[in-house]
């Protein structure tokens, strides 16, 4: 028996900030998941089952708020489940709840993910201090920072790559009314002056620290067919991991990645990402990582993923737009982060994209990625059903 | 086998919590000695509250006031108060529903023995001296045996609303790095680096995981690397981290040792941090009594070729 086919008809997120102190975690989710049963014009008895995903506990110190967030969601009475890959999650959250609609287990699913980094703080939950371990010797940006100068050697790409990226994604961000970051004054020579961090990365080429939750509602041909507004179709989904450290990881061009594009392609009969997909939403928190996923996920050849951003390609504009809602550098509440570019690929087949819609974007691949390139999770969704 | 290393691990974190307006209103009424409720689709009164309607998912918002007094609906005896606990002596932690609420509240009883309790007996809120707007503003429950608590008519509505509390966090555990990283970090005292062979792959890990994470096999071949290396990747860091005594700018940078399968993280020292490059050869540098080497210096040897490293970063 074939899988029934999953189509997104609604999602909502949360105007992403600095800060929400005047909700609480709960209200937060809320927020999301009414937009998204809004979008979908569905009401809270019409979901079958909620499947959720954030960062660790340690992130706001909160132990399995899933628990606590049941009555928020409306999930008394239904299955509610939690999915856990780090910085991925978001990805990760979205797939097992299509799957439950593939599988026909559920009709329609509610899934959800959130982080309010507000409360929470992400460097102390990585990096506890382990007895008889040597300290890490520098923040996030120190643990990324030697893989993107191996990315140059290994490369040939001129050092300004990584700022045309930040320059771009900051500039889709003022097109969508949800990213956190809204910098109406931004310049290529304002990125390019911002401070070394992590030589080779900039301020500029990081990513914020964001509250917000995104949400969406996948349902089976019968919920489609009811949807007000055209669905997305998701047509491949795929996850993988491999260790963050082991003799032989690519870190450039982690194994794990490019399974795992290779599987979403596979479903979905993409022969040549390049040409058959229209838009690409990807996790990049630190700039120079568009160019090292172009090439992992076969958009360009190993070492060629840069002439894509040097040309313009990837703009919004271009041939191959990717981050249209400006991306995680420019929205970063880390457990959403995943499924915001999941919901993203989705909007744009849908042509919900507002402003930042790429016109006739037909097929789109959403990516996320987690840890220490350890977890990848990507769909690819079109705006036609898959081929029965 | 020599023995495997132990240590405290103490996790400890002042989180802090934006409150909604549910949640605001309960404590701030807690802070002005008010316990206040909301009340549900079906007309119940949930103590303590909730922002959404369990039965419905409706937003709920309407507040309630309760009575200080109530009834134990179930309770277990605490012989051994942990830090932090409300009460210092032994107590009752018992579910209490207040009169007025149709759902029971977690706190302590203050009893002198597990005799004195019991489900259905009646006990009265005791406030803290010092109230800031949480939970904690209850001292503890007493046992009561007079009329139901009188109610002070409150709305909800307060002057300086609590809209945020800090909730420390603190974990306490046994750390053990279990045997392959014991054997690692006795010999590092010794000031040399020894990883474990895995025997499928031949690859080296250091520092060893007692299990090669590729092949799935357990390690035991102890293999001495280094003590050279080369300096496969790095990154110049020039913003301050918190806890790390490291003038800035330095050089953090993935170090294969000679022999090992992978590359470790260290300090590059001993040369101007603009002059490093990828190919350096370093060796550790020691201080006295340290358990890992405060830095990574030059050799002086020419650098690496980069076929020779490129598997390696």
């Amino acid at each position: 028996m074939s899988k029934e086919p999953v189509a997104v008809v609604g999602i909502g997120q949360t105007k992403h900030v600095a800060a929400r102190r005047d909700v609480s975690i709960a209200g937060l989710v809320r927020e999301a998941a009414r937009r998204a049963l809004d979008d979908a014009e569905l009401g809270w008895a019409d979901i079958d089952a909620v499947v959720i995903g954030k960062a660790p506990d340690f992130f706001e110190g909160v132990m399995m708020p899933e628990l606590y967030l049941a009555d928020a969601l409306g999930a008394v009475g239904k299955p509610m489940l939690r999915v856990h890959t780090a910085g991925s999650v978001g990805g990760s959250t979205a797939l097992v709840a299509a799957n439950l609609v593939a599988a026909r287990v559920h009709g329609t699913v509610l899934t959800l993910a959130f982080e309010k980094q507000s409360e929470s703080n992400a460097m102390w939950g990585l990096s506890l201090p382990i007895p008889f371990q040597q300290p890490l010797l520098a923040g996030a940006g120190g643990f990324f920072a030697p893989h993107v100068r191996a990315y140059m050697r290994r490369s040939g790409a001129p050092d300004t790559i990584g700022s045309l990226v930040a320059y771009k994604d900051r500039r889709n961000a003022l097109k969508n009314p949800y990213a956190h970051l809204h910098e109406h004054d931004i310049t290529l020579e304002k990125v390019q002056a911002s401070p070394m961090l992590w030589d080779p990365i900039r301020y500029s080429e990081t990513c914020p620290s964001s509250d917000g939750a995104c949400a969406m509602i996948l349902t089976d041909r019968a919920g489609a067919a009811r949807a007000p507004r055209p669905p997305a179709w998701m047509l491949g989904g795929a996850m993988r991991s491999e260790p963050t450290l082991f003799a032989g990881k690519d870190a450039v061009s982690p194994q794990a990645g490019k399974d795992c594009a290779a599987d979403v392609y596979r479903q979905a009969g993409i022969a040549d990402p390049r040409r058959d997909i229209d838009a690409v939403e990807m996790y990049v928190p630190f700039s120079w990582y568009e160019p090292m996923w172009l090439e992992n996920l076969g958009f360009a050849a190993e070492g060629e993923g840069w002439k894509l951003t040097e040309s313009g390609v990837t703009e919004l504009d271009g041939d191959l737009p990717v981050n249209m809602s400006g991306g995680v550098l420019s929205t970063n509440p880390i457990g959403a982060s995943g499924m915001i570019r999941f919901a993203e690929a989705a909007l744009q087949v849908r042509g919900q994209a507002g402003e930042h819609q790429v016109d006739g974007a037909r097929k789109a691949l959403g990516h996320a990625y987690g840890g220490g390139s350890q977890f990848f999770s990507m769909w690819l969704v079109g705006a036609e059903p898959p081929d029965a | 086998m020599p023995e495997v290393l132990k240590a405290p691990l103490t996790v400890e974190f002042p989180f802090t919590r934006s409150l909604g307006p549910v949640q605001s209103a309960f404590l701030t009424g807690l802070r002005e000695r008010v316990v206040l409720g909301v009340r549900t689709g079906d007309g119940r009164t949930l103590v303590p509250p909730v922002e959404y309607d369990p039965v419905t998912a409706e937003e709920i918002r309407g507040l309630v006031e309760v009575a200080a007094t109530g009834t134990v609906t179930t309770w277990a005896w605490n012989p051994a108060p942990r830090r932090d606990q409300p009460l210092d002596t032994p107590f009752a932690w018992v579910l209490v529903r207040l009169d007025g609420a149709d759902t029971a509240l977690l706190h302590a009883l203050d009893a002198p023995g597990p005799d004195a309790v019991h489900t259905g007996m009646r006990v009265r809120l005791r406030w803290a001296e010092e109230r800031t707007g949480a939970i904690t503003d209850i001292a503890c429950f007493e046992p009561y045996d007079g009329e139901q608590g009188e109610l002070t008519g409150h709305t909800g509505e307060f002057e300086d609303p609590v809209t945020g509390i800090v909730a420390p966090a603190r974990l306490d555990y046994t750390y053990s790095p279990g045997r392959a990283q014991t054997a690692y970090i006795n010999a590092l005292a010794e000031q040399r680096n020894v990883g474990e062979r895995c025997p499928s792959c031949r690859k080296v890990y250091v520092p060893p995981r007692g299990a090669c994470p590729t092949c799935g096999l357990a390690t035991s071949e102890q293999v001495e690397v280094g003590p050279h290396g080369t300096v496969t990747t790095f990154c110049i860091v020039n913003i301050k981290a918190k806890n790390l005594d490291i003038e800035v700018p330095y050089v953090y940078a993935h170090i294969a040792l000679d022999g090992a399968g992978l590359a470790l993280h260290g300090r590059i020292g001993g040369i101007p941090y603009d002059q490093v490059r990828m190919g350096l050869r370093v060796e550790p540098v020691w201080t006295e009594g340290a358990r890992y080497p405060d830095h990574y210096r030059p050799t002086g040897e020419p650098d690496a070729d980069y076929d020779t490293y490129r598997e390696l970063l």
